[in-house]
C-alpha cells in the first residue's frame, strides 16, 4: 500500500491547509489570514482542526506561514456532546 | 388510468408576438403571425388530415393530405406550409378536398402491406387513422404492380424489397412499411442534429437510409429514438412494443440518468413498462430524449437486482438473506454500539444524487437528527462541490443561472470542460439547434469533443488547453476583455462592487496574465485566445456552459470563480440567453445539494453554524443539532483509516468505483465495522459492506428530482417496488429502528417539511407540481411559479463579487517517470460507473473503456489500436486497451470510467480542490506502456469481488 502518493491524514491536512493559504495569498492581503481561518472553521470537522492544532505545535510542521498566522482565528473544537 | 394524451399541432409554434385572425370552417381563430393554417386549425379543434407533418419538426409539405381551400385563392394549398394571415377564410373539408385526399390515400395504401391485425403499430398507426379519416374504402390500383411490400413477385426476387433492419437493440426499421414521409429524417436533423438518416433514390425508388446505406447500428445513428417517435407507421418501432403490444396507460415522470432531467411518459400495460416516450411539455427536454432515458431502463428488472436484505459479520463471509425487520434492527444496534464505543461522531452517511429530493432529505435528517452529528455528504463532493462554493462566493447562490430554453436566445456559447453530446445529449441537441441557426461556439477542452466539428456545426475557436490550466486560460480571457476595454462598465457599476472590480481588473491586466504569457503553460495560441475573448465579449448574448472538466481540479473552485468573473465583466448575467450554467452529472446532483447533503450546510445552503437556521430544525425535529461541520467523504475515509470513523450508511452511491484513489477508499471501507450499502445491485462498494439493503428504481416510487436548471420535476411511481419498499420507506424504517418517531405516509409530506423549513422551497407542493408540470427554485411568495432566470435585478448576495483568480499549477506534474497527462470523461451510451447502463443493451455501443492516445505517443511506445496497455501513475496501475486517435493532443491520454474492470480510479490520485476537496480526476500524470493483460491488482480485485458477492443458499430442509 505504501507509495509516495499515499499520504497520512496529517500530511494531507498540511497539504490542504497550504492549498487554502495559497489561494488567499493571491487575495487582498489585509484579510488573508482571517479568510484562511474562516475557511477552515466553515469546512473542517472538529477532529481535523484538532489534528491541525497538534501539527501547529510541532516544529518544522511544513505549514504555510499564512496558516500559522491564521491559527489563532481558527476555532478550538469544544467537547463532543455524548 | 389512461394514456397521457398529447395534441400534435402538426407544425411548431410561432414565436411572433403579432397576432392574426382568420376563419377556418366558420370558426374565428387568432394565432401568432407565422403559424401554419394546420396549426391554427388544430388550435380551433379542427384536425386536418396529415401524414408528413408533426409539430416536433418544420413543415415539409410532401404528403398532400392536409390540403385546404382558401376563398379567393386558386388551388388547394397544403395547410402545413401555408401561413395563417389576417382575414383568410379557410375550408378544410370540401368535396374537392375529399376526392384528392382519398386519391392520395389510395396511392399510399397500394404500396403498403395490409397486415394491420398483426402489425406492431396496430392501435397507434397514423396511416390507419388517416385511411379512416378520409373514408378510404377501396384501392383501385390493386397490389399487383411495383411495390416495396413483397420479397418476391411471381416467384422472382423483388429488387425493391428490403429486409427488416434489426441491428439496433431497441428498435427495428421495416422498409416495407415506409411511406417516405421524411419525418424520421427531419427528426434526426432538426431535433437530434445528427443527420444520420437520409432519403436515398428518387421517385418511387426513394426510401429511408441510415448512414451511407448502412445498417442502423453501423451508421452514425446515436439511437436517441427521435425517428421512432416521429414515425407515423410501424416502419420504425420499439422492439418492446413489438414484444409486448400497445400500452394502455401512462404517467409523466422524470429520467433518472443525467442532470438534464428529461420528462418522459412511462407507457405501461399493467405494471409492465412498454416504453418511455419523451414528453413534449417537459420543459427541460421539449419532447426529445437520448439513448439512455429513452431505452436503457432494462436494469430495473435485471436479474442482478438484489431484492432481499442481507447481512454478514465479516466482508469475507458470504451474504445471508434476512428479513427487513432483522436488517433494520441489526443496523440500529450496530450504529448505537459504534457510537457508544467510539463516540457520537464515529458514524455517518452518504446521500445519493440518484435518489429523490425527499429521500436525500431523509438521509441527511437521519444523520443529523438520528446519529446526532453532521457527517453527511453526497457524491456532489466529487463532481460539482466547487460550483457550489464558487457561485456562492461570487453570485450568492450555489446554482446555475438559467433555464435550458435560454440557449435559444444565446449568440455566443462557451463550452468549458464539458462534452454535452455524450454527457448531456438532450441539452446538446438543443444547443446544436441554436448553433445551426447561427450562434457562435467557443470550446475550451483538452480533447476535440464532437461539438468542435459535427454536421452543420463548427466551433469558431477550440482552445485545446493542457489539462490543469483552466485558470490560466480563463484569466487570460479576462485579461483581453479588460485590457482591450471590452467589459460592460454600465452593468458592472450597477450590479457589482466597483472597487472589487477595479482590484480584479488590475489583477487580470498585469502582463503575466496576457495570452502571450500563458501560452507557454497552457499550450493555447495567444492569438486564438484573443479572438475567442473578443467574440465572447462583443458577440451579443454570451452564455457559459461547463462541466466536470472545470470542477474536478485542484483549482476547481477558482475556475468556477473565473467563469463567474468573466460573465459579470461582460454583463452576461440576469436575462435570457446569457448566464453561467453548470451541466450537472447526475439526475439529482442539484437536488441533493439543495437538500442539505453537505456536512456544513442545512437544506437551502445555510451554514450549520447559523443559530437561527439550526433553531428551525431543532424545534421541528425535537433535537439539538451540533453546530460544527461534519466530515466530507474523503475526510471520512481518512478518519476511518485513522480509526475514528467506524460506520457508514451509503444510499445509492458507489464510492469504491467512483471515488479517486481506489486503494485508499478500499482501505477506509475495510477499516470500518459497519458499512451499510443501500442500492439496486451489489455494487463495488458492497464488496466491503456488512449490510445490504435493496433499493428501488425511479419507476417504483414517488418523489422529485431537481435538474441542472434548478427545475423540480415529479417522479411518479408506475410499478410496485420489486424489493418491497421505496428508498424513502427504507430510510424511515431505519430511523424508526433507531428510535426516531417518523411517520411519513407519502413523499409529498416530506416535501411539505422541506417547504416549511427551506425558504427557497417555501412555495413547492405536489399540487403545484401537478398543476404546473415543474417549477424552478426559488419558489416562494416572491416567485410563486418559480424562477427560470436568476439575478435579474440584482445578485442573490446583493452586489456581484469579483475575485482574483491566480493560476497555481497542480502538484500532479508530468516528469520523466510519468510523462503523459491522463484525463477522464463519459461516453453517450454509458452512464457514470455504469451500474445501470452496463445492465442494458447499451453495451453494444461500448463494451469496455479504452485509452485514447495520440498517434505520436502511441508510435513512440509501439502501441497499436486494440493493444493492451498498462497505465501507471504515482497511485497505482491498471490495464486497458488502446484507441489511437488525434482527438487528444500529444502528451494527453483519455479514458472513460464506466466499467469496474478498468479500475480507472486506481490510478487517480488524492489531490483535490483547495476549497472543497473535490478530487482532481481530470489530471493524472501517467506512463503508458505495452502490457500482456490485466494487472495483478485487477486480477486480485476481480477475485475478491467474486468472493464477496457470494450469497449463502438456504438449507432446503428449512
Amino acid at each position: 500500500m505504501a507509495s509516495d502518493a499515499h499520504k497520512t491524514t496529517g500530511e494531507k491536512l498540511v497539504y490542504m491547509a497550504n492549498q487554502i493559504a495559497t489561494f488567499f495569498h493571491s487575495q487582498p492581503q489585509e484579510h488573508a489570514a482571517d479568510s484562511v481561518a474562516d475557511h477552515i472553521n466553515q469546512f473542517w470537522e472538529p477532529r481535523m482542526r484538532q489534528q491541525l492544532f497538534a501539527i501547529l505545535e510541532q516544529e518544522d510542521n511544513g505549514l504555510d506561514p499564512l496558516v500559522i498566522q491564521a491559527a489563532h482565528h481558527i476555532r478550538r473544537p469544544g467537547p463532543i456532546p455524548a | 388510468m389512461s394514456l397521457v394524451h398529447e395534441v400534435d399541432y402538426g407544425t411548431p409554434a410561432s414565436r411572433s408576438e403579432k397576432m392574426v385572425s382568420l376563419t377556418i370552417d366558420g370558426v374565428e381563430v387568432t394565432v401568432p403571425e407565422g403559424t401554419s393554417i394546420m396549426r391554427a386549425s388544430m388550435e380551433a379543434g379542427i384536425s386536418v388530415p396529415k401524414l408528413c407533418a408533426t409539430d416536433m419538426v418544420d413543415a415539409f409539405g410532401s404528403c398532400r393530405l392536409c390540403l385546404v381551400e382558401i376563398e379567393g385563392r386558386n388551388g388547394t394549398p397544403a395547410s402545413c406550409t401555408t401561413p395563417a394571415m389576417d382575414g383568410l377564410v379557410v375550408h378544410t373539408q370540401t368535396s374537392r378536398l375529399k376526392d384528392i385526399r382519398k386519391g392520395v390515400m389510395e396511392l399510399y395504401i397500394s404500396d403498403h402491406p395490409l397486415d394491420c391485425l398483426t402489425c406492431a403499430a396496430n392501435g397507434d398507426c397514423e396511416l390507419q387513422d388517416m385511411a379512416g379519416a378520409v373514408g378510404l374504402r377501396d384501392v383501385r390500383y390493386g397490389y399487383e404492380g411495383d411495390n416495396h411490400v413483397f420479397a418476391k413477385a411471381d416467384g422472382v426476387a423483388n429488387d425493391r424489397w428490403l429486409p427488416k433492419d434489426e441491428s439496433n437493440p431497441y428498435f427495428t426499421y421495416d422498409p416495407a412499411k415506409c411511406i417516405v414521409c421524411s419525418r424520421c429524417v427531419r427528426a434526426c436533423e432538426e431535433v437530434q442534429g445528427t443527420f444520420a438518416l437520409t432519403i436515398e433514390g428518387r421517385g418511387f425508388g426513394s426510401r429511408v437510409a441510415s448512414g451511407a446505406h448502412e445498417s442502423f447500428i453501423e451508421s452514425e445513428c446515436v439511437s436517441c429514438g427521435a425517428c421512432v417517435q416521429a414515425c407515423p407507421t410501424a416502419t420504425l418501432t420499439e422492439k418492446s412494443v413489438i414484444a409486448i403490444g400497445q400500452p394502455e396507460h401512462s404517467k409523466v415522470t422524470t429520467c433518472a440518468y443525467c442532470g438534464v432531467g428529461c420528462s418522459f411518459k412511462a407507457e405501461m400495460r399493467g405494471e409492465e413498462l412498454v416504453r418511455m416516450v419523451p414528453y413534449k411539455d417537459g420543459k427541460a427536454n421539449r419532447g426529445h430524449s437520448c439513448v439512455k432515458g429513452r431505452f436503457a431502463y432494462g436494469y430495473s428488472t435485471h436479474k442482478d437486482r438484489i431484492l432481499n436484505p442481507m447481512i454478514r459479520e465479516k466482508v469475507t463471509d458470504p451474504w445471508r438473506e434476512v428479513t427487513w425487520d432483522e436488517a433494520y434492527k441489526h443496523v440500529a444496534s450496530e450504529f448505537r454500539r459504534l457510537q457508544y464505543q467510539y463516540g457520537r461522531n464515529s458514524v455517518g452517511g452518504i446521500t445519493s444524487s440518484r435518489c429523490t429530493n425527499e429521500e436525500t432529505f431523509l438521509v441527511q435528517k437521519l444523520v443529523r437528527a438520528g446519529f446526532g452529528n453532521n457527517n453527511v455528504d453526497t457524491c456532489a463532493r466529487v463532481c460539482h462541490s466547487p460550483t457550489g462554493y464558487g457561485l456562492k462566493q461570487t453570485f450568492g447562490t450555489s446554482a446555475g443561472t438559467q433555464d435550458f430554453d435560454s440557449v435559444e436566445h444565446t449568440d455566443v456559447v462557451v463550452v468549458i470542460g464539458a462534452n454535452p453530446t455524450d454527457g448531456h445529449p438532450v441539452f446538446a441537441s438543443r444547443l446544436k439547434k441554436r448553433l445551426r441557426k447561427g450562434a457562435k461556439l467557443i470550446v475550451i477542452d483538452p480533447r476535440r469533443i464532437d461539438l468542435v466539428r459535427t454536421p452543420h456545426v463548427q466551433a469558431s475557436h477550440h482552445l485545446a488547453l493542457r489539462p490543469g490550466t483552466n485558470v490560466a486560460v480563463l484569466t487570460s480571457l479576462a485579461h483581453v476583455v479588460v485590457t482591450e476595454g471590452l467589459f460592460d462598465e454600465a452593468f458592472i457599476r450597477e450590479r457589482c462592487d466597483w472597487d472589487e472590480f477595479q482590484d480584479w481588473a488590475s489583477f487580470v491586466s498585469s502582463p503575466e496574465h496576457s495570452p502571450e504569457a500563458t501560452e507557454e503553460l497552457s499550450g493555447v495560441p495567444a492569438e486564438e485566445l484573443r479572438k475567442a475573448a473578443r467574440l465572447f465579449a462583443t458577440g451579443g448574448n454570451g452564455a457559459i456552459y461547463y462541466g466536470l472538466g472545470v470542477t474536478e481540479h485542484s483549482q476547481g473552485s477558482t475556475t468556477v470563480m473565473a467563469i463567474a468573473n468573466l460573465a459579470m465583466a461582460t454583463g452576461n448575467i440576469g436575462r435570457k440567453g446569457v448566464g453561467v450554467n453548470p451541466l450537472r452529472g447526475q439526475n439529482n446532483v442539484q437536488g441533493s445539494c439543495d437538500m442539505g447533503s453537505f456536512p456544513h450546510e442545512l437544506p437551502g445552503y445555510r451554514h450549520i453554524a447559523d443559530d437561527s437556521t439550526r433553531e428551525i430544525f431543532d424545534r421541528l425535529w425535537g433535537v439539538k443539532l451540533q453546530d460544527e461541520p461534519g466530515l466530507r467523504i474523503p475526510n471520512m475515509l481518512d478518519a476511518a483509516v485513522d480509526g475514528t470513523f467506524k460506520g457508514i450508511y451509503i444510499q445509492g452511491e458507489d464510492i469504491l468505483q467512483s471515488d479517486p484513489d481506489t486503494r485508499h477508499v478500499a482501505a477506509g471501507l475495510a477499516a470500518m465495522e459497519c458499512v451499510v450499502v443501500h442500492d439496486l445491485f451489489l455494487n463495488e462498494t458492497a464488496n466491503y459492506a456488512h449490510v445490504f439493503l435493496p433499493g428501488s428504481t425511479f419507476l417504483e416510487k414517488d418523489g422529485t428530482f431537481t435538474n441542472a436548471e434548478r427545475r423540480i420535476n415529479r417522479v411518479r411511481k408506475v410499478m410496485s417496488p420489486l424489493n418491497g419498499a421505496a428508498d424513502w420507506e427504507v430510510t424511515q424504517n431505519l430511523a424508526k429502528a433507531m428510535g426516531l418517531n417518523w411517520n411519513y405516509t407519502h413523499p409529498s409530506e416530506i416535501m411539505a417539511e422541506i417547504a416549511l423549513t427551506t425558504p427557497s422551497f417555501a412555495g413547492v407542493t405536489y399540487d403545484l407540481l401537478d398543476k404546473e408540470g415543474s417549477v424552478q427554485w426559488p419558489c416562494n411568495e416572491k416567485a410563486p411559479l418559480g424562477t427560470p432566470i436568476m439575478h435579474i435585478d440584482g445578485f442573490a448576495r446583493g452586489k456581484g463579487k469579483f475575485i482574483r483568480t491566480e493560476y497555481v499549477a497542480t502538484d500532479e506534474r508530468t516528469g520523466p517517470r510519468f510523462p503523459l497527462l491522463l484525463t477522464t470523461g463519459r461516453i453517450l451510451s454509458q452512464y457514470n460507473v455504469g451500474a445501470q447502463t452496463r445492465r442494458t443493451d447499451n453495451v453494444v455501443w461500448h463494451e469496455e473503456d479504452r485509452l485514447e492516445i495520440h498517434p505520436h505517443d502511441a508510435e513512440n511506445r509501439g502501441i497499436k489500436t486494440g493493444d493492451w496497455v498498462r497505465v501507471t501513475s504515482r497511485a497505482g496501475e491498471t490495464t486497458l486497451r488502446a484507441l489511437i486517435t488525434d482527438r487528444v493532443s500529444p502528451g494527453v491520454v483519455y479514458t472513460t470510467f464506466h466499467h469496474p474492470s478498468t479500475q480507472a480510479n486506481v490510478i487517480t490520485t488524492d489531490f483535490s480542490d483547495w476549497a472543497t476537496n473535490c478530487p482532481e480526476y481530470k489530471v493524472t500524470a501517467v506512463q503508458v506502456g505495452a502490457s500482456n493483460g490485466p494487472s495483478d491488482w485487477q486480477v486480485q480485485y476481480d477475485e475478491q469481488a467474486r468472493l464477496s458477492r457470494r450469497i449463502a443458499v438456504l438449507d432446503a430442509a428449512e
